[in-house]
C-alpha cells in the first residue's frame, strides 16, 4: 500500500513507526479530524502467523476500551489485512528515558504513580495488559497522563482469548514479565504490577532487576531469585521507595499490592507506606534462602489465584471523612461500625482516615509554623485514635490530614487524585444556614466520583 | 439489523413472552427459533400457536430433537425426558403435528448457518458442549457463523488464524465480537430451561452491523411455569429446576 491510497475512506499517509510486529502510518479522514494512526500487522514472508491472532485479540479489546489511558479506537477492519485506526497521542514513549538512567527518585516515583493510574484504569475495565515495558507506555503532552499501547498479548476476562491456545509466541518481553506469567497463567492484573516494578526498579538503579535473559531457564530464574535490593545499588534511596519496588516484585502475585490504585496511592504517599522487612534489605537473601524457594514444595510461590480472588472488586480504597471537633462520640462510633462492615465485604480494601484542618493551605512540610505543625500533629494523633478500634494491619490503613478552607471541596479532591472507590461520611446536622448553604455531606454526595455513603444518627 | 435467536423454548410460555418483549425493547426486527419448540414444559400448543403466528411474519422456526420426539415417540430420552414427550404428544391437535413435522433442520443466511445441534449433521442431534464438537462442526460445515442451541448451557467458539479452538463462556448481557473473518459457533442458552446455573431465561441478539453477539438473560414468572407443569402431572423435577437452572 502507498501513500494517498484508500482504504475503508481512509487516506493513507507515511509510515511514522516500523516495529517488530506492526507497521504505524498516519491517516486521515473527512469525517475525522487531524491526523489519526492506522496499525497493521508486519507479516514478513516466513513470519510466525500468529502475529496475526494476536493483532486480532487487540482488534477485540481496543475498541472496547476507553478512558484517557488508551489511545481511542475508530475503527477495525479485515480488508487487504487487518487494520486498527486509533487516536494518534502527541507525546513520546518512555524508551527513551532508558538512555538516561538512573533517573531522579522522585520522578520514578511520580512516572510510576502515573502508569499505576493508567494500569488501574484498564484493570477496571477488565483488562490486563501483560506487556507493561516502557516502549508501550507513552505520555501524553498535554497533561503528563499515560497511555498504554499495544495491547495484543492482552487478556480480556469478558472475551475469548485468542492467544491461550499460542504457545510458540512469547507471554511478554523477557526483562519485565511476571514468574506467573513465564509460566503462562494469564489474566492476573498483578502481573501488571510486577511489570511496573521491573520498570521502577531498572529507572531507579540504571540496572534491570532480572537481566534481559534470552531463554526459558534464565526466565524463569525471577521465581526463586531474588534481585539485589535497590538500595544496594542506589544509596540515597528511601527505604518507603524500596518497599514499593519490593512489593511488586514478589514472585506471588497475592503478596504484590492488592490492586494498581493501592500501588498508585502507596506512590503518592510515601510518609504512610508501611516499612516491612522489605524496606530494610541490604542485600540479597542468603543463598540457602534462594535454594529453599527453587526445589522446597513448600516455598515456592503460588502463582495461580481463583479468578473469584482476582483484585477487581475487592480491593477498593475507601476514604471515610471524620469531623474530629463537630462529630459527636455516637458518630464516630456509627462510622467506625460502617466501616467495619464494607471492610467485612472487600477483604482487600484500604481505609484512608481523613480530616480536614480549615485553615489557609499550606505546603506541605516547609511553610507550617509551629501552631499549624501542632494542629495538623494533634489531628493525626486523634484520627489514630478513632481508627485504632479497627484492628487493620498498617499497610492497610493510613491517616490524611488536609488543609483547606472549604471542607467538601478538599475531600472531594483527595477522593479524585486518589482514586478512592468509596467516601463514607457522617451526614451533617440540619440548622438554618445549612439548609441555605447545602452541607458538606450533601456537597460530596453530588460531586463525588464515586459511591458515597452517608452515616446519619436516627434520632432516639 | 437486529436478530434475537431463541433456542430451547421447551412449552415454556412465561418464558418464551418474557424473552420476546426484551428483544423488541432491545431492537430486535428478526426472530430465529433454533429448535425444541416443545418438551418438559406445560405449554406446548400455547408456545407453538404463538410461534406459528410469528413464523407468519417472518419468524425463522426450526425443528429439534424433542420436536421430531413428539411425533415419533422418545428415542436415547431420559425418563423425565420420556415421560414429557408422551404428555406432549397428547396435547398437540393434528394440525400443530403436522407443522412441527415440516419444520426445516437448518436454515442459512447471507455468512449464517441456523441449527438446533451440532450443524455437521443436523439430524443427529449431537451436542456442541466442547472444543472437540465445536471443531466438528466448523469442520463439518461452510458458514463463517453458526448459532445452535440443545444444550442449554451458553457457549461460544472460534477458530483463531493459525487454526486454534478457542472456547468461551459468555458473561451474561455482554456484546462479544465475533471478528471477521474468523468463524465461530454461539451455543445460545435455553429459553425455556436454562441449564447453566442461572434461572433467568436466555435467549441470542445478535447485531449483524456490529458482527457482535450477546447472551441475554431476561427474567420471567418462574412460579407460574413450575406450578402448570406441576398441575400438568408432570415430573416433580422438571418444574423444580427451572428454579436452579439447573
Amino acid at each position: 500500500m502507498k501513500d494517498g491510497e484508500l482504504l475503508a475512506g481512509f487516506t493513507l499517509g507515511p509510515v511514522v513507526h516500523r516495529g517488530g510486529m506492526a507497521l504505524l502510518r498516519e491517516v486521515t479522514h473527512p469525517d475525522h479530524p487531524g491526523t489519526m494512526l492506522m496499525k497493521q500487522p508486519l507479516l514478513a514472508e516466513g513470519e510466525d502467523p500468529a502475529a496475526i491472532v494476536s493483532f486480532e485479540m487487540e482488534q477485540m479489546i481496543l475498541p472496547r476500551l476507553g478512558g484517557p489511558h488508551v489511545p481511542r479506537c475508530i475503527a477495525v477492519g479485515h480488508e487487504p489485512l487487518p487494520w486498527i485506526v486509533m487516536e494518534r497521542i502527541d507525546g513520546d514513549s518512555l524508551r527513551p528515558l532508558r538512555d538516561r538512567l538512573p533517573r531522579p527518585l522522585e520522578e520514578v516515583a511520580a512516572l510510576g504513580a502515573s502508569i499505576a493510574d493508567a494500569l488501574d484504569s484498564v484493570h477496571r475495565q477488565g483488562v490486563v495488559h501483560l506487556d507493561v515495558k516502557p516502549s508501550n507506555i507513552l505520555r501524553r503532552e498535554a497533561d503528563g497522563r499515560m497511555v498504554l499501547v499495544d495491547f495484543g498479548l492482552s487478556r480480556a476476562a469478558r472475551l475469548p482469548d485468542l492467544m491461550e491456545e499460542e504457545f510458540r509466541l512469547p507471554y511478554g518481553s523477557a526483562p519485565y514479565m511476571a514468574p506467573e506469567q513465564v509460566m503462562g497463567v494469564r489474566g492476573d492484573p498483578a502481573s501488571d504490577l510486577f511489570a511496573l516494578g521491573v520498570l521502577m526498579y531498572f529507572f531507579a538503579t540504571g540496572i534491570r532487576p532480572f537481566g534481559d535473559p534470552k531463554f526459558s531457564p534464565e526466565l524463569r530464574r525471577r521465581l526463586w531469585s531474588d534481585p539485589p535490593p535497590p538500595r544496594a545499588l542506589v544509596p540515597e534511596c528511601p527505604p518507603w521507595l524500596q518497599e514499593v519496588i519490593l512489593r511488586c516484585l514478589e514472585p506471588a502475585p497475592a503478596r504484590r499490592h492488592a490492586s494498581a490504585g493501592q500501588l498508585a496511592f502507596d506512590l503518592r504517599h510515601p510518609e504512610q507506606v508501611a516499612l516491612g522487612p522489605r524496606s530494610k534489605k541490604l542485600r540479597r537473601d542468603p543463598w540457602s534462602e534462594r535454594m529453599k524457594r527453587r526445589f522446597h514444595p513448600d516455598h515456592q510461590p503460588k502463582l495461580r489465584r481463583p479468578l473469584a480472588s482476582l483484585p477487581r472488586q475487592n480491593a477498593p480504597i475507601i476514604a471515610v471523612a471524620i469531623d474530629l471537633e463537630g462529630g459527636s462520640t455516637e458518630m464516630a462510633e456509627a462510622l467506625r461500625g460502617m466501616v467495619g462492615r464494607v471492610l467485612e465485604t472487600f477483604p482487600g480494601a484500604r481505609v484512608a482516615c481523613l480530616n480536614v484542618l480549615n485553615g489557609p493551605p499550606t505546603r506541605s512540610g516547609a511553610g507550617l509554623d509551629d501552631s499549624g505543625r501542632n494542629a495538623h500533629l494533634r489531628r493525626l494523633i486523634e484520627l489514630r485514635h478513632w481508627s485504632a478500634p479497627l484492628n487493620l494491619p498498617e499497610q492497610r490503613l493510613t491517616h490524611h490530614v488536609l488543609e483547606s478552607l472549604d471542607t467538601g471541596a478538599a475531600v472531594l479532591a483527595y477522593a479524585a487524585q486518589n482514586r478512592v472507590d468509596h467516601i463514607i461520611l457522617g451526614a451533617s446536622a440540619v440548622t438554618l444556614t445549612r439548609r441555605v448553604l447545602g452541607t458538606v455531606s450533601t456537597e460530596v454526595g453530588r460531586d463525588a466520583p464515586c459511591t458515597v455513603t452517608l452515616v446519619r444518627l436516627r434520632d432516639s | 439489523m437486529r436478530i434475537a435467536l431463541l433456542a430451547d423454548v421447551h412449552a415454556n410460555l412465561e418464558a418464551l413472552e418474557a424473552c420476546l418483549a426484551h428483544a423488541t425493547a432491545h431492537g430486535a426486527e428478526r426472530l430465529v427459533f433454533l429448535g425444541d419448540l416443545v418438551g418438559y414444559g406445560a405449554d406446548p400448543a400455547a408456545v407453538v400457536a404463538r410461534v406459528r403466528g410469528l413464523a407468519e411474519s417472518g419468524a425463522i422456526v426450526l425443528r429439534g430433537n424433542h420436536d421430531e420426539a413428539a411425533l415419533t415417540g422418545p428415542r436415547n430420552f431420559s425418563r423425565n425426558a420420556a415421560v414429557a414427550i408422551r404428555w406432549t404428544a397428547d396435547q398437540l391437535p393434528m394440525p400443530t403435528r403436522a407443522y412441527l413435522g415440516g419444520l426445516p433442520l437448518t436454515h442459512e443466511e447471507e455468512d449464517r448457518l441456523y441449527t438446533h445441534a451440532d450443524g455437521s449433521d443436523p439430524g443427529a442431534w449431537n451436542y456442541v458442549t466442547d472444543s472437540t464438537a465445536a471443531r466438528e462442526s466448523l469442520e463439518g460445515t461452510q458458514a463463517r457463523l453458526t448459532f445452535c442451541g440443545h444444550t442449554h448451557v451458553p457457549a461460544l467458539f472460534g477458530l483463531t488464524a493459525t487454526e486454534k479452538l478457542v472456547a468461551h463462556t459468555p458473561t451474561s448481557n455482554v456484546l462479544l465480537p465475533l471478528m471477521q473473518p474468523r468463524r465461530w459457533v454461539a451455543v445460545i442458552g435455553s429459553v425455556g430451561q436454562p441449564r447453566d446455573g442461572n434461572p433467568a431465561a436466555c435467549y441470542g441478539l445478535l447485531d449483524t452491523a456490529a458482527c457482535t453477539c450477546g447472551w441475554m438473560r431476561v427474567a420471567y414468572d418462574v412460579p407460574a411455569a413450575a406450578a402448570k407443569i406441576r398441575a400438568a402431572g408432570l415430573p416433580e423435577f422438571l418444574a423444580d429446576r427451572l428454579f436452579t437452572g439447573t
